[in-house]
């Protein structure tokens, strides 16, 4: 039997996975994308919190220190992430952390991503919101923001807001088509290039190709649908290049399973992981000082009780987006909405806070709650232990639940940060007795995010990256990674964005190193129309 | 070694058990699962013992009725303490979701029991109390000794923290998203959690809408640097 081959073999079909995949197939390459999780489509997506459903596609994998949300299917994070399309301010390209120099590449700073942002935001498309698209919820923090002396936006969300219903199941995937998804936009232009998906096909390591011309063999497993712990067959394909998008937290540990079989990895690789800062809290908002204080409300006369209502990030205040302001003390406060299955996170004025009578009592105001993230500078302090889990990129405990390898101990510059960005809220929403506002218990996951970043991070330094400024991983030519693993810090804003216009920066050069491999492709695409 | 279907920390019976990593245990179930080589009598153990007198019961609704309590379902009600009126996660189901065939948890419930049975032992020793012998140490214990113990658990450095977080979440799973139900039919059913919370309920077609959602008036100003798209400068 021949061995299978592709020109260009894409790991992960999410913002970091299709746009390459898109590109390449667009310029006449062959592209096959492998995916570990399941295909759906609108009408498979269920407005349930039933185990089996949501859990089919999202999974929670738990660390040491940290807790990680992210997409498990076909458009990966596109499909359950919320929409919020935010470029990074250009300070965050300036970073320099603890290392004394700038983190991110030379050649990437707002102005150099600019480009590439404006071609994502007319791909997907983002749609720039206004009063009208804002939530009862984010209505509350804008007018707590104006009562204090502070700005507050509509946030742009890539959604087609005319068919949008509001519904606020996003974490369940778009039953209504209106989640401008890779579903949506740039997997189907691939497919309409011969690019190939198969879904249920877990990457579990790369090596060098014997097969002539081509540069690696990818090896993979086909996993049950009905139980992803199950394999049903195994196989590899052998690729002129590879892009490896497979999440922040997956792509890692497929690069430590290969470590051996590649000659060597960059000591970056499975280091410097951020979980973007995030920070979440839950206000406990008084209905009648909404009334009284913000003078609002429905049109049914209810001040508030909005939580579960419209979609879950509609405002947020960039005022602490300073450039001048020191390094640790920048974030953006948005308005967000979780599902109640993380209602245990939440915490009530009186002890124990996050459970017990106190915690049930606040759960009966529950339509009265505020959710709250800052998106903070954190320290990259994550790491990965060097030894990955026999298959996949964490040990799955149950659907939807799995056990990660990474270990996030936040250092007193993150909680520095976190600490200045608790004092902003309560600036804002507690003034005059509005509301009480605490953040989520670490007791229960540690810190929260579904935002993981950095973990086989671009820049400069070989000693402090694992990527040049293309997101080759050095050393491994054709090797490119391109998601959210590649963001070398927190971008103190919602990151889809930026993954997005990173990979179709590296689109190009993609594109030049297989020409050098023998493929037969060329750059040039128009944005997938949406 | 199986899991144990009795009461292995009940004095007497045998020693406490060792302290084991019960995540290890569960990946180590999965795999078993997966192979269709767990042996029935453990994978039955715990539906052996459904009763509300199961001793593995007993004890995983008390963990529960501690995180979110509720009251009690007879005057004889023991794992429930009574702490407050309405509704808990005993009530909202927290049996059935941490037995869901969704999960793989249901064999090692009495392992887990017996773990928090040994440390409330040790705690009932340790702040002399006396337990009555009839019932698993944890249920023995009074709310706000559970309460106490039930905090430490949670304490940086405690060897068993992470079987404590994941049984917390599927406790709160329980309670705040009806997890063993779809969800149009739990609210249907007046699911005790998601009625607490007064989830709202959904259109006729099963699917959410909300027509109303939005103030719909400018409620404050914009930041000056904000780009064309709607994003920071």
């Amino acid at each position: 039997m021949s061995a299978q081959t592709t020109d260009v073999l894409v790991i992960g079909s999410g913002f970091g996975g299709a746009i390459p995949a898109y590109y390449l197939a667009a310029g006449g390459a062959r592209v096959t994308i492998l995916e570990r999780g399941p295909r759906l489509a609108a009408d498979d997506f269920a407005h349930s919190l039933q185990l089996g459903t949501y859990n089919r596609i999202v999974d929670v994998v738990r660390g040491e220190g940290i807790a990680v949300v992210t997409g498990n299917c076909v458009g990966g994070g596109s499909v359950v992430y919320f929409a919020a399309s935010l470029r990074a301010p250009a300070f965050v390209f300036e970073r320099r952390g603890g290392t004394g120099r700038r983190i991110w590449p030379a050649a990437l700073t707002r102005a150099a991503l600019d480009p590439w942002y404006d071609r994502v935001e007319e791909a997907l498309p983002v749609t720039r919101t206004d009063w009208s698209d804002v939530s009862y919820a984010g209505g509350i923090l804008a007018a707590a923001c104006r009562r204090t002396g502070h700005t507050c936006n509509p946030v742009p969300v890539a959604v087609d807001t005319d068919r949008c219903t509001n519904c606020n199941w996003m974490l369940s995937g778009c039953r209504f088509d209106a989640k401008r998804s890779m579903l949506l936009n740039y997997l189907p232009a691939a497919e309409a290039h011969g690019a190939t998906i198969h879904p249920l096909h877990e990457v579990q390591s790369i090596s060098p190709s014997p097969v002539s011309g081509h540069r690696y063999a990818v090896s993979y497993t086909v996993l049950d649908p009905d139980d992803y712990t199950c394999t049903a067959t195994t196989g590899t394909i052998h690729a002129k290049v590879v892009v490896l998008a497979a999440g922040a937290v997956g792509t890692p540990v497929i690069l430590q399973r290969s470590a051996l079989l590649l000659g060597g990895i960059p000591a970056a690789v499975g280091r410097y992981f951020s979980g973007n800062g995030d920070r979440v809290s839950v206000a406990d908002v008084n209905e009648d000082k909404v009334r009284t204080l913000l003078g609002l409300s429905r049109p049914d006369g209810v001040p508030y009780q909005g939580l579960p209502i419209g979609r879950p990030i509609t405002a947020a205040t960039y005022d602490y987006l300073d450039a001048e302001a020191p390094e640790y003390s920048r974030f953006s406060l948005q308005q967000i909405y979780f599902p109640s299955l993380t209602n245990v996170l939440a915490q009530a004025a009186d002890p124990p806070h996050w459970f017990g009578i106190p915690a049930r009592a606040l759960r009966s105001r529950w339509k009265s709650w505020l959710t709250l993230l800052a998106m903070t500078e954190d320290d990259n302090e994550g790491t990965f232990s060097a030894v990955p889990p026999l298959t996949g990129s964490f040990t799955r405990l149950a659907p939807g639940l799995g056990l990660g390898t990474m270990t996030y101990r936040p250092t007193t510059r993150t909680r520095d940060g976190w600490r200045t960005a608790d004092q902003a809220l309560r600036g804002i929403l507690e003034r005059d007795g509005l509301a009480q506002v605490r953040p989520w218990s670490e007791d229960v996951a540690g810190a929260v995010t579904a935002h993981p970043l950095g973990s086989a991070r671009m820049g400069d330094t070989a000693a402090t990256s694992a990527l040049t400024d293309t997101g080759e991983l050095r050393g491994h030519q054709g090797l490119f990674i391109t998601d959210g693993s590649a963001v070398p810090t927190s971008l103190t804003v919602n990151p889809s964005l930026t993954i997005a216009a990173l990979a179709e920066r590296a689109a190009p050069a993609i594109t030049r190193r297989a020409t050098q491999t023998g493929a037969e492709v060329r750059y040039g695409a128009p944005v997938p129309s949406p | 070694m199986p899991p144990h279907p009795e009461h292995p920390e009940h004095p007497g019976t045998s020693a406490p058990p060792a302290r084991r990593t019960i995540l290890s245990a569960l990946t180590a179930t999965v795999a078993l699962l997966a192979a269709g080589q767990l042996p029935p009598a453990v994978s039955g153990a715990v539906a052996a013992e459904t009763g509300a007198t199961g001793w593995t019961v007993q004890t995983m609704e008390a963990f529960a009725d501690t995180l979110i309590p509720g009251e009690r379902r007879s005057s004889g009600d023991r794992a429930i303490a009574g702490a407050v009126t309405g509704p808990g996660a005993v009530q909202a189901g927290v049996i059935q979701t941490l037995t869901s065939p969704e999960l793989p948890l249901a064999p090692l419930l009495p392992e887990i029991a017996a773990l928090l049975n040994a440390r409330a032992l040790a705690y009932a020793t340790l702040h002399l109390i006396l337990l009555p012998p009839t019932l698993p140490s944890f249920v023995g214990l009074p709310f706000r000794h559970r309460t106490t113990l039930l905090g430490t658990l949670f304490d940086p450095g405690e060897p068993d923290r992470a079987i404590w977080q994941v049984l917390s979440l599927l406790t709160g799973l329980a309670f705040d998203s009806a997890a063993h139900l779809d969800t149009r039919q739990a609210l249907d059913a007046h699911h005790p959690g998601l009625d607490w919370l007064d989830f709202p309920p959904p259109g006729a077609d099963g699917l959410w809408r909300f027509p109303h959602y939005s103030y719909g008036k400018a409620l404050a100003t914009p930041h000056p640097a904000t780009t064309p798209s709607g994003s920071p400068a």
